[in-house]
């Protein structure tokens, strides 16, 4: 195991050395890529981890979103206190949400995240003096990011840059959190759950107590990386808690891998670029996108990441 | 120990167990026997919680645990197996083993140190006492019939009970594997002074290893007592044991 390649170290260097390539451009997909990553590892505690299916995930990305840009545009709260702000907010929704969906397992379970998903969004859509309607919230502020650039060697770049090493930041804090929380003995009984509720029941779990908490903390991530994505966006609509972004988020997790940690972050990057590749030649996104999902789920089950580690180990074994 | 006062459960008009009452003393070695369908499985399930009784209690040390949570039940003290195997597929045999350790340990809310490190040297030792320490690291799931349960037998032993329910802890397995899993848990029961209630469709393991013997038939306790007076009783041969002649 010695010559194993710190994969998440080079990630993370590579990542932090691209506002130097110059381009606007680069820096814009990357911040989309590392606020999706983030997104889409909080689906899948649930997913991949704890064997929860949820169809309404953007429900709490959303809520995040709106809260931190209510709380910077209409109250003028700073970002430190509107980011947490916002985290804290999805995971509340989250734990009174699911405080009823896990009474109910599989499909129900599903529908009942994508009803309550839905409700958030109609109330996003219609409640004008607060959230925009249908119009959204646009001219969400950016935070206050001057002493990023009274960092030696950062003072070159430009706010769009300072705002997405923000983002790799309270991203990677966020992501280590994560990472500890499924490697602890927390995670395991996730773990066990998704392998056998009614075995892990017997093992002394209260398994709808600890589906719930898991329910919260993914919401609390998801809010998190909704928060980051108004700002980036610039506005906030109520799209972030549409279906379609439940759906987007579910189909990143699976074509990275829920199986594995780092799968979702990988799925992420590979719809991001793809997506903006694709559509620079072709208006048919959705139809490619199809074909991709048809292959993935007959020929590599484990998604991008699952494919990869079996393949590192059949080479490996010559 | 565990005392079970007249419980039913009826599944729509169907008495899966009706009026069942017996009393289990600490440390003793008890098998329910029964024809298919007898209502053992369902018993079980009543006891553990998994499934609430329509009437009757059960009392485990004098407290009352009807009803409750099967959670609960377990951390009170009762280990069970469960007769399709129920192991956790996708992880290691340590893994699975450790899960239960932890959870045993009030580890579940243990967020923020790395599992993997945590109680090692208890889950080696029952691995050990299992026979599957040479398979610690493989997954749980692609082991053999047998393995597996000895699997979840370590999974019920994790959670160090006082009693201890196995609901067929040989079905399926090759007269040999059978031998080694009744000497096994017989051991194991002995080292520990585990209280241990059966259900087996063997008569030789049963006779073997159990001191009581109580006897279900349509969901109706119709014998219960020492083998010998099991094995003498007019009705018990009538509907079970003559059957089998």
């Amino acid at each position: 195991m010695s010559r194993r390649i710190p994969w998440v170290l080079v990630v993370v260097l590579i990542a932090m050395w691209i506002p130097w390539l110059g381009s606007r451009f680069y820096t814009f997909i990357a911040t989309d890529i590392a606020i999706l990553a983030l997104f889409a590892l909080s689906l899948n505690l649930l997913l991949g981890y704890t064997g929860l299916v949820s169809f309404g995930h953007a429900a709490y990305f959303g809520i995040g979103a709106y809260v931190c840009a209510i709380l910077m545009k209409t109250y003028g709260v700073p970002f430190v206190l509107s980011f947490p702000a916002a985290g804290i907010a999805a995971a509340l929704f989250a734990l009174v949400f699911g405080f009823f969906c896990v009474r109910l397992t599989k499909i129900y379970f599903a529908m009942l995240t994508l009803a309550f998903a839905q409700i958030v969004w109609a109330i996003c859509f219609k409640w004008n003096d607060v959230t925009g309607g249908e119009q959204g919230l646009p001219n969400v502020p950016y935070p206050e990011l001057a002493w990023i650039g009274a960092i030696p060697g950062l003072g070159g770049l430009r706010a769009g840059d300072h705002f997405y090493l923000l983002v790799l930041v309270l991203v990677a804090v966020a992501v280590a959190a994560l990472y500890r929380i499924v490697s602890s003995p927390y995670g395991r009984m996730l773990t066990v759950i998704r392998e056998n509720p009614e075995r892990a029941e017997f093992i002394g779990i209260n398994v709808r107590l600890y589906q719930l908490s898991a329910f919260t903390v993914a919401g609390f991530f998801a809010g998190l990386a909704g928060a980051l994505f108004g700002i980036f966006n610039r506005g906030v609509f109520p799209d972030f808690a549409y279906w379609t972004k439940s759906a987007e988020v579910l189909i990143m997790t699976i074509l990275g891998g829920m199986g594995h940690f780092w799968g979702p972050a990988v799925g992420a990057m590979v719809l991001t670029l793809l997506n903006q590749e694709i559509t620079s030649y072709t208006q048919y996104w959705p139809l490619i996108l199809g074909t991709i999902l048809i292959v993935l789920l007959f020929g590599f089950r484990g998604g991008i990441v699952g494919a990869l580690v079996s393949l590192g180990r059949r080479l490996r074994r010559r | 120990m565990l005392e079970v006062q007249d419980l039913h459960k009826r599944f729509g008009g169907f008495a899966a167990v009706s009026g069942v009452s017996f009393t289990l003393p600490k440390g003793v070695v008890m098998a329910i026997i029964g024809p298919n369908g007898a209502g053992k499985s369902t018993l079980f399930n009543l006891i553990t919680g998994h499934v609430e009784p329509s009437a009757g209690r059960v009392l485990l040390s004098g407290h009352d645990i009807t009803g409750a949570p099967p959670h609960t039940i377990c951390r009170r003290g009762v280990g069970r197996s469960f007769q399709r195997t129920n192991i956790f597929p996708n992880l290691t045999v340590f893994e699975c083993v450790q899960a239960a350790v932890l959870a045993h340990r009030g580890q579940g809310r243990n967020f923020w140190q790395r599992s993997d490190r945590l109680y090692r040297a208890e889950t080696d030792a029952l691995l050990v006492s299992l026979g599957l320490a040479d398979k610690a690291s493989s997954l749980a799931g692609e082991l053999s019939h047998g393995n597996q349960k000895q699997i979840e037998l370590g999974i019920a032993l994790a959670s160090d009970p006082d009693i201890l329910l196995l609901d067929e802890p040989t079905a399926g397995m090759s007269a040999v594997e059978t031998h080694e899993t009744i000497a096994l848990i017989a051991r194991i029961a002995r080292e520990r002074g585990l209280t241990l209630l059966f259900t087996e469709h063997d008569m030789d393991v049963v006779f073997s290893i159990a001191e009581r013997i109580a006897v279900l038939h349509q969901g109706r306790l119709i014998a219960e007592g020492s083998p010998q007076d099991v094995r003498a009783d007019a009705e018990v041969r009538r509907v079970y044991l003559g059957e089998r002649q």
